[in-house]
């Protein structure tokens, strides 16, 4: 029920409703010929906000990246606002999070100069930032909660910090389709909430939303719809799962591994999941 | 002193190579080095001297081919470390040796020339630089420049992160390209002041010393061009009054500014961090020479 009522809130939100921001058909990925993604089929609607869950290992990674044309296709199709990722030219629509902060040398870089560099597309060649460049660097890092680290080195800060810088470099260039692959990881709580809040705010201003995470923690209630993958496949999709009995328990480490049920194939998904405590993987 | 030096032509020539190679060298080296690509430099510069040596055999200019060769050869090394990620090194080493045993096989077969012609261009022989030269180093070095300017914000991306690159929908497999035939430009133009063998460290060593003092991309590359243009007019006026290899003076000049970085830098880190971090985090951030807080936020 509460579903259906957070649907229609959000219908009203989207900027031309019923626009897709992301589509696969039957996508599938392989690393060194061994499956990582075995056929998604999905489609994600400009102003939704999608968390894409899963056991490790269970290709939530590769299928969003898959989304965004970052992993080659060994089979089926991508579309990013319609487009093949090879044709989409509006890349200054995408803010994509990776998961951690990759090696980026052994030089060093300032937080605002990594966050800034969020707005390469949008920036003139051979001009310096415009005040307005500027001003959305600065607006990004307090939305993160790292004005007053502008001037440090990344490498000085602990993981949960490189982890909003991250998303701080997403939104310097104000995109409104967001990929975030595992913001929450080694993110403190205070950070989660502030993380949950950033995403209310750009969910207000019509901004599709996929998030990979590991457990919904603060953003379930924002959460619109699941997508639940297990051993490559979509096993899941529709409200997010909510956690009940062991589950439930704070600081539990989520599986879901929907193992060998295809809700797709056989109706509607029951209306409470069932949960696998163990880490068998 | 000064004007001593520069009242002798070869003097002033070799002193407007070395300091376009200083200024040059650590530009791209900042790009290579944040990228993990320190040794490329090295391995185009080894493919340079078969380039070197195909000049000789063909009559042609010896800079001309081995421009030519290098940036081929950049290109190829880019190629085989997308296609082949789990032999990439030891694809580069085949390279490497290749340049080397390339170079030495053909100016044997060259006429009038041996392996002390190839001597030259392994160790730099900056005091035979003519007027020539000069314009070809100072025409290359202007490209260099520009080719850093305009794409530079687009390789900081690139450098700092692939993924990143494509998901804002950069070119990545042209600016890698990009990188390299910089590179391969870079090697040609300190050819003939440090020599090829010792091209690479004029463009890591002025990087990995100014990365211990700054905190900051810009000012790290700002800091590699003074400490790079230093160490090339320093090692060449030593080189003038203690007559010893040019090449190799800038070379070990770069080295000592680089250990005085280590023990300034450790310094001045010891210093940010008080009253900031709780002694472990401090300790923990003096162990390496880069300063890293959480182990395995860093991927490698």
């Amino acid at each position: 029920m509460s579903v259906d009522v957070s649907s229609t809130d959000r219908s009203k939100r989207h900027s031309r409703p019923g626009a897709i921001a992301f589509r696969a058909h039957d996508a599938v990925v392989e690393y060194d010929r061994r499956p990582a993604l075995r056929g998604a089929t999905l489609e994600i609607e400009t102003g939704e906000i999608i968390a894409v869950l899963g056991p490790n290992g269970s290709g939530k990674s590769t299928l969003v990246r898959a989304l965004l044309g970052l992993t080659p296709l060994a089979g089926g199709t991508v579309e990013i606002h319609g487009q093949p990722p090879r044709r989409f030219r509006d890349w200054g629509r995408i803010g994509y999070v990776p998961q951690r902060l990759s090696a980026g040398g052994g030089v060093p870089a300032t937080v605002r100069e990594i966050v800034a560099s969020g707005q390469v597309v949008r920036r003139r060649r051979l001009r310096r930032a415009t005040a307005a460049d500027r001003e959305a660097v600065t607006e990004a890092l307090s939305a993160v909660g790292l004005a007053d680290r502008a001037h440090d080195s990344i490498h000085e800060l602990s993981g949960g910090q490189q982890q909003r810088v991250l998303i701080a470099r997403a939104l310097a260039a104000r995109p409104d389709t967001f990929i975030m692959d595992e913001p929450l990881a080694g993110v403190d709580a205070a950070s989660q909430r502030a993380l949950a809040d950033t995403i209310t705010a750009l969910s207000a201003r019509g901004a599709t939303i996929v998030v990979v995470l590991h457990e919904l923690g603060p953003l379930e209630p924002l959460i619109d719809r699941a997508i639940v993958l297990s051993h490559g496949r979509i096993t899941h999709e529709g409200a997010p799962p909510r956690p009940e009995g062991e589950c439930a328990r704070p600081g539990h480490d989520h599986v879901h591994p929907h193992a060998e049920s295809d809700y797709s194939s056989t109706g509607p998904p029951p209306a409470v999941p069932t949960f696998e405590v163990s880490r068998g993987d | 002193m000064v004007i001593e030096l520069l009242s002798y032509d070869f003097m002033r020539r070799a002193l407007l190579a070395a300091v376009l190679v200083g200024l040059v060298a650590p530009l791209i080296g900042t790009f290579m080095v944040q990228r993990r690509l320190a040794l490329l430099g090295d391995g185009i510069g080894h493919l340079a001297l078969t380039g070197v040596a195909l000049g000789f055999l063909t009559s042609t200019s010896p800079v001309l081919t081995a421009l030519v060769v290098a940036a081929a050869g950049a290109v190829v090394i880019e190629l085989v470390r997308v296609r082949a990620r789990t032999s990439g090194d030891v694809a580069l080493a085949l390279l490497f040796y290749g340049g080397i045993a390339g170079g030495v096989l053909l100016i044997g077969l060259a006429p009038g020339a041996n392996n002390a012609t190839l001597t030259a261009y392994l160790f730099g022989s900056v005091s035979s630089v003519n007027a020539t030269d000069v314009y070809v180093v100072a025409g290359l070095a202007a490209v260099v420049l520009a080719v850093l300017g305009y794409f530079g914000r687009e390789l900081f991306v690139l450098c700092q992160d692939e993924d990143t690159a494509r998901a804002h929908g950069l070119p990545v497999r042209l600016l890698s390209l990009v990188i390299a035939v910089t590179a391969a430009v870079t090697v040609v133009i300190a050819m003939r002041v440090v020599g090829v063998l010792l091209v690479s460290a004029l463009m890591v060593v002025p990087v990995a010393a100014a990365q211990q003092l700054s905190r900051s991309f810009r000012i790290t590359m700002a800091l590699a061009v003074v400490i790079g243009v230093l160490a090339a007019l320093g090692g060449l006026s030593t080189a003038y009054y203690a007559d010893v290899a040019p090449g190799a003076a800038i070379v070990l000049i770069a080295l000592a500014v680089f250990t005085c970085a280590v023990v300034v830098g450790r310094v001045l880190r010891r210093y940010r961090h008080t009253g900031r971090t709780s002694p472990i985090e401090e300790k923990r951030a003096m162990v390496g020479t880069m300063p890293q807080t959480e182990s395995g936020s860093v991927s490698s």
